[in-house]
């Protein structure tokens, strides 16, 4: 099972406007695919005869500030035990546009990670049970993680900027 | 009073008995807060309890949030390994060859044999020290202090070792990009020898004191019970899905840093209870041991670091005399040396579990996106469904045996 | 046994005689609050697993005294806070702090807990001295359980040597009424 037969098997079932991205980074299949594909083909992948793809290893967000289409993303890891094989699914939505539906009907791991992916993010997860803040304040009103907000709290007095190189 | 998510829960007809009843101010909502002296770490748990039986449990962390992958994204990617070592903090050195694999995978450099013979040395060294604290405060949650306190002093022995090798006793920053800082020395050998004389004698006498004791045995028998199927679906890893019977061990499957050389059997568990993960880890320390033997025996001549000295610090007798080793050191330091653009992802057998490391780098000389892949928020998941229907005092021994580890739950 | 060193609390000054001991009451009870403190352990992350190795058997703080960990802030003497601090928890930190009862002293273990140590971020709180009057600061990442001992013995001497009446003083009053304590 290697990953040119995962990819011709993803996109003569999907189709090629819905698969597409398809790379290979340092041994590991990547594809890219859409909002609308996500949940039958995490379903696709589960219910594979052969390829088994049955953990969620894990569900990062990601922002790329300087493609406006692509802005947000969410990367699914999944792994196959059975036959040792892992693949990276990934999903891009606009900033306009920052909903995501939600996995947790099929991986119950999914419900804290697409949390944190808010927390973080701000990307909505559609169908998800409990849609809050997870790691940070609840009376938060930014997503940190995105590239636009300092590390540091811009309220703090008892650092000296100037003295740290900022 | 907090918002309640039933969750598949069995007591939901009670629940509505109970309404038609007009029982329902019977329930208590109990809050097992963060600073508990029996939850080790700092994170909520809030009950909603029948008398002495939970009916629902639901939870808040994010007490010790501290922002590690925003930080991962200011901060060049030698200076990453302090953080790792403070997500779990009771094995910092797996966190440290965690991440150095991850960047040496990016950056394509080999690292030679003895610097991961040395690692591998290491890396089940911190495993046994995870999970004798682990073993031990589960011990201690069931009431028997004497174990932790004999534990404590093989973790003394474990921190001197580790002192030989990086300076420091628990967040060790252990280890360099292309292998370690220095060599294994005579004095870290000879301590070694004598924690592998000494120590299976220490680990018989605490394992005589609770492994077969009757009360720890009624404790954790049968307590805490989570099935095969449910703990692959909540993504566990690590001992708590070997208790369960599934035989899923980084190590072994997708082995790292000369794992491949050693021979060590996974132990596996049958009924997925507390005292399943107590036996897991326990053996885990046994097989631990045969490695770190199998390594100090079989260790290889060879350098102790690859040669690599873009991404290297040369020697300090050589930057004071060598004008090539000079310009790489100040490269190195002032972050001149870009990486490369690629995405990483490298995955380690970390004392909760897989530890994953997914490093997105854009070329700069910090990372771009740096996820941690971190076991114990990911498990932690499943304690309400663990404990629903038990009482009490069997929450605190599940708790206790899931090992989780705030550091490493809230990043 | 002829040939082991027992040390043992010096006497304060004063006056003694067949049977009788006369001293200043503040020395005495200086001597009985620094020998018997209590410490509630509020340990969030790495410095709290080097308390544990301060309170096991190899550097065993239990001979200063403080042999019962209490968890319970109305029976404790020191509040001893080991570990990093973030926004979040700070509220419970004053709730636990404002529970306890006087005398009471603050051990802050640990760059976090000092000086929001190397987490410069949105998150966490940049030392406990924002919300509540530290009295030592043992610095350190993670300190070795001999700082932490050390500063443990800083304590000693200021619990040995303090007025009685400090907590009653209008000097006292007005530092807590600067962290918004009554």
């Amino acid at each position: 099972m290697s990953n040119e037969q995962i990819a011709q098997d993803l996109v003569a079932q999907f189709g090629e406007e819905r698969i597409y991205g398809i790379t290979e980074n340092y041994g590991l299949l990547n594809v890219t695919t859409t909002t609308e594909t996500i949940v039958p083909l995490m379903h696709y992948l589960y219910q594979h005869p052969t390829f088994k793809f049955q953990f969620l290893t894990d569900l990062a967000g990601i922002h790329f500030p300087q493609m406006p289409s692509h802005e947000f993303g969410v990367i699914y890891h999944l792994h196959s035990l059975e036959n040792n094989v892992r693949l990276i699914v990934k999903l891009y939505v606009p900033r306009e546009d920052i909903a995501v539906p939600t996995l947790t009907g099929l991986y119950a791991c999914a419900n804290w990670m697409e949390r944190e992916a808010f927390d973080f993010y701000g990307i909505t997860f559609t169908g998800h049970p409990k849609m809050e803040r997870i790691l940070n304040m609840e009376d938060m009103d930014y997503h940190p993680m995105r590239k636009e907000y300092p590390l540091e709290d811009a309220t703090r007095e008892d650092k000296i900027d100037a003295l740290f190189g900022r | 009073m907090a918002e309640i998510a039933l969750v598949s829960n069995p007591y939901v007809g009670l629940v509505k008995t109970q309404k038609n009843k007009k029982y329902v101010n019977d329930l208590t909502t109990l809050n097992l807060c963060p600073t508990h002296p029996a939850t080790h770490g700092i994170f909520q748990n809030i009950l909603t309890m029948d008398g002495e039986t939970i009916i629902d449990a639901e939870q808040t962390i994010g007490y010790i949030h501290r922002a590690f992958e925003k930080i991962a994204e200011r901060r060049p990617f030698y200076q990453l390994t302090t953080l790792t070592d403070r997500m779990n903090y009771c094995s910092s050195p797996i966190n440290n060859m965690g991440w150095h694999l991850t960047v040496e995978k990016l950056l394509g450099i080999e690292v030679p044999k003895r610097a991961q013979y040395i690692r591998v040395i290491m890396m089940e060294l911190a495993r046994i020290a995870d999970h004798l604290i682990c073993n031990s405060i589960l011990a201690v949650d069931t009431g028997a202090l004497t174990g932790f306190l004999y534990v404590m002093q093989w973790r003394e022995h474990i921190y001197e070792i580790y002192e030989e090798m990086c300076g420091a006793r628990l967040t060790t920053n252990m280890g360099r990009f292309g292998g370690m800082e220095r060599d294994l020395s005579k004095e870290a050998i000879r301590k070694i020898n004598i924690l592998l004389d000494d120590f299976p004698k220490g680990l018989l006498e605490f394992e005589s004191l609770v492994k077969r004791n009757r009360i720890f045995m009624d404790r954790t028998q049968n307590v805490g019970v989570i099935s095969t199927e449910r703990a692959l679906n909540y993504g566990f890893t690590g001992p708590n899905l070997r208790a369960t019977g599934v035989d899923y061990d980084v190590r072994a499957m997708n082995p790292y840093s000369s794992y491949e050389d050693f021979e060590f059997e996974v132990p596996v568990g049958t009924k997925g209870d507390t005292y399943d993960r107590f036996l897991v880890r326990g053996e885990e320390m046994w097989q631990s041991l045969s490695i770190i033997k199998q390594a100090l025996q079989n260790l290889p001549e060879g350098a102790f670091h690859a040669d690599a000295p873009h991404y290297y610090l040369p020697e300090k007798q050589q930057v004071y005399g060598n004008m090539e080793a000079l310009i790489y050191h100040f490269k190195i330091i002032m972050g001149e040396i870009d990486a490369p653009v690629g995405e990483v992802y490298q995955s380690v057998e970390g004392g909760n579990g897989e530890l994953g490391f997914y490093l997105v780098s854009d070329g700069g000389r910090t990372p771009y996106r740096l996820k941690y892949r971190r076991p114990s928020f990911i498990y932690y998941q499943a304690f309400p469904e663990m404990i629903v229907g038990t009482t009490l005092s069997d929450a605190i021994v599940t708790l206790s045996s899931l090992n989780v580890i705030a550091g490493e739950l809230d990043a | 046994m002829s040939d082991r060193i027992i040390k043992t609390v010096d006497a304060p000054s004063g006056l003694e005689g067949q049977g009788f001991f006369a001293g200043k009451l503040d020395d005495f009870v200086g001597l009985a609050r620094a020998n018997s403190l209590w410490p509630l352990p509020f340990a969030t992350s790495c410095c709290g697993i080097e308390f544990m190795a301060t309170a096991g058997s190899h550097y065993d703080i239990s001979r200063f005294g403080s042999e019962r960990m209490s968890f319970s802030a109305r029976q404790a003497d020191i509040l001893m806070v080991m570990g990093t601090i973030a926004k979040k928890m700070a509220p419970v930190l004053k709730q636990v702090y404002l529970q306890m009862a006087e005398p009471r002293w603050v051990l802050s273990v640990g760059a976090c807990a000092c000086s929001g140590g190397i987490f410069d971020t949105y998150s966490v709180l940049q030392g406990i001295d924002r919300i509540i009057p530290v009295d030592v600061y043992v610095p350190g990442c993670p300190p070795r359980p001999e700082q932490i001992l050390d500063g443990f013995m800083q304590i000693q001497e200021i619990a040995k040597s303090e007025q009685r009446r400090r907590r009653e003083s209008d000097e006292y009053k007005a530092l807590l009424g600067s962290y918004g304590i009554e």
